[in-house]
């Protein structure tokens, strides 16, 4: 168990990287806090995995530090760091029995047979393979194979850290749960630090304390998933988390407002001036969720036109024009959506404004 | 209508039963058929039911040369599989390199099998060939395969292992370039040695392409004909006549036509049941349970 720094970060699979685009991992800073439940998301290419393999030592960053409770590990390779790590699809040692896929780690580390059994059984018993042991690996179905390979990480005494690859990706819908459902016992039995790659926001929102987002190289964000949802600190994250993800307008600032398509609205008190001291482009950002579509008038309102409105079930999504842009807007089930014209209603507490992308607080 | 449509559904079947009558049936009957009969001349023979399998059966040189065949293939198998992976193991897994590497182990793979007879008989000339006097006149080793039954064998061996080696290392190398790089990075995790990741993931990783490499090995080096016999002749005396060289001498040698197709028979028979053996261990192999 431990704390994990990432100091002044970056990566390049490039041997003479020339510029910023060269860069899979840009340089940062980054603290996993010990115990902590974190979701990597971000989308395919964004660097999640080279992040996650220069924790564990499977890459040596180009550039910065990795330390493990204040001491520098950053020149060790994966088995002297003491980290487990669970990959995309499940990997298993076909010829062997589950009991010595679990014991292999610790015959590599020439542990006595007597202390291989008691972990083994501990191990196997807290993932529900104890009926398997004597089993071939290759024999069992993908989410005990997966079980399997966290089985290896977890055998290993005082773990610092179990990484997660998209573990669940190649797992069956119906067994999914049941793995995610394992890997919270485990996470409160042992308290690890658990870091977990997923593009999936459902799996990251569900799974974490903490969710990290990503972008080209970068971490954008980190907080709990309601600071995600409601203080988005970055346009992309905005974006990306939510379905259908936040609005973004155009706007340029007008006294303690904005002008959005030549109507003005106004703002939380203090958001303009404090954001008069960025560089633009503005933009202003609302939840679909927080958004309201009224007949005419309102209190905080544009005029808008109706294209499209979708019944989802329990709610129903509006699609509506503005200056030529496309807003949506979540309404509750039954709600009266005018027929062509109306007007859209953003209240101004949940109202974000953001200067070249950058969320202003 | 239904009638109609089952006959022509035998016609589109019919290509491929008459190129498969002309390809294995009819040959193989043919031999079936000469092997129960004395043939004198056109038009003048004799059934003798299975005189000619007791005969064949019981002919010392036919064991002879079944035996010699058995040492051939399993020394074939032993050398040539273990030089192949390891080879495999050696090669670049990526750049120019592999393009490289692979071309140059491919030569061998494209000569015309007598003509790797004719080159051997040179290469091993003791006053011409480079080996051949590399080891009689510098190194001072009598080494002459056509007088020696010792260095016939040596360069059959040293023949066939140059000549076929390579694929088996092609193959093992597809093989070990299919695995996920996930399974290296998990036993690098999981703290194992070099042996290890060889003996846990590699070598059951490449079960199925050493399934195909030891079959082919096996059937191609049990049938092999035309590079001893160029290099050899299968001799001196008969100490490398192997059992194809020692089928042609007794069917066209001696036109014994119908011991020849017995004996032919024995030898399809044979290849069969080893082959059926191989493939049947190899899939079996850390396949089931531990009971």
């Amino acid at each position: 168990m431990a704390r994990i720094d990432l100091k002044q970060i970056a990566h390049s699979y490039e041997a003479k990287p020339r510029g910023d685009e060269d860069y899979a991992l840009k340089r940062f800073d980054h603290v996993w806090q010990d115990g902590g439940a974190y979701a990597l998301l971000g989308p395919s290419g964004c660097g999640k995995t080279t992040l996650l393999n220069v924790i564990s030592g499977l890459l040596a960053p180009s550039q910065g530090r990795v330390l493990f409770d204040d001491r520098d590990v950053t020149e060790l390779t994966p088995e002297r760091r003491n980290i487990a790590q669970v990959f995309q699809f499940p990997v298993i040692y076909d010829t062997m029995t589950v009991y010595d896929n679990l014991a292999f780690p610790l015959r590599n580390r020439k542990m006595p047979e007597n202390e291989v059994r008691a972990r083994v059984h501990e191990v196997a018993e807290m993932l529900e393979l104890s009926a398997d042991l004597g089993r071939r690996a290759r024999g069992l179905a993908a989410d005990a194979k997966q079980r399997i390979s966290m089985g290896r990480g977890l055998v290993r005494q005082d773990v610092a850290a179990i990484l997660f690859d998209e573990p669940l990706t190649t797992i069956d819908p119906h067994l999914k749960w049941r793995l995610r459902r394992k890997l919270k016992q485990v996470h409160e039995r042992y308290r690890l630090t658990l870091v977990y790659v997923t593009h999936d926001q459902n799996e990251a929102l569900t799974f974490a304390d903490q969710v990290v987002v990503m972008n080209e190289g970068r971490v954008l964000q980190m907080g709990t998933p309601q600071e995600l949802f409601e203080k988005p600190s970055h346009t992309f994250v905005g974006y990306f988390i939510g379905s259908p993800g936040m609005n973004f307008l155009a706007c340029d600032l007008v006294g303690e407002g904005a002008r959005v398509a030549g109507h003005e609205i106004r703002l939380p008190p203090g958001i303009a001036e404090r954001a008069r001291a960025h560089a633009g482009p503005y933009e202003i950002g609302v939840r679909p969720e927080f958004l309201r579509l009224n007949r005419g008038g309102g209190d905080n309102a544009l005029p808008v036109t109706v294209v499209d409105v979708e019944n989802l079930g329990n709610f129903q999504m509006a699609a509506v024009r503005l200056d030529g842009r496309t807003v949506y807007v979540k309404l509750p089930e039954g709600a009266e959506v005018p027929a062509e014209q109306g007007s859209l209603d953003l209240p101004p507490e949940w109202t974000r404004l953001y200067a070249d992308g950058r969320l202003v607080e | 209508m239904n009638k109609w449509e089952s006959n022509r559904a035998w016609l589109l079947v019919l290509p491929v039963f008459v190129v498969v009558a002309f390809s294995a049936i009819i040959p193989l009957m043919t031999v079936v058929n000469y092997s129960v009969q004395d043939i004198f001349g056109p038009g003048n023979r004799v059934f003798v039911g299975t005189e000619w399998f007791r005969e064949v059966l019981s002919d010392y040189r036919l064991q002879d040369a079944l035996v010699r065949q058995l040492i051939f293939s399993g020394l074939v198998l032993l050398i040539e599989i273990p030089l192949g992976i390891a080879i495999a193991l050696t090669l670049p897994a990526r750049g120019w390199k592999v393009s490289l590497c692979l071309v140059l182990l491919a030569l061998p793979l494209l000569i015309p099998w007598n003509v790797i007879g004719t080159v051997w008989i040179i290469f091993l000339r003791p006053d011409i060939g480079l080996l051949g006097v590399f080891l009689n006149s510098v190194l001072g080793i009598k080494f002459d395969h056509t007088a020696a039954p010792a260095d016939a064998w040596v360069s059959v061996m040293m023949m066939e292992v140059w000549h076929w080696t390579p694929l088996v290392t092609l193959l093992a190398y597809a093989g070990l370039r299919a695995i996920p790089d996930a399974y290296y990075q998990a036993a690098r995790i999981d703290g194992a040695s070099a042996w290890a990741v060889f003996r846990y993931i590699q070598l059951p990783k490449l079960r199925g392409v050493l399934t195909i490499a030891i079959l082919l090995r096996f059937m191609d080096s049990f049938l092999i004909y035309a590079e001893p016999f160029v290099l050899t002749g299968g001799g001196p005396g008969n100490s490398t006549t192997f059992l194809s060289i020692y089928l042609v001498k007794l069917a066209v040698g001696q036109f014994d036509l119908g011991p020849a197709a017995a004996f032919s028979i024995i030898y399809f028979l044979i290849v069969l049941v080893f082959c059926f053996i191989f493939y049947q261990a190899l899939q079996n192999v850390a396949t089931g349970d531990r009971q």
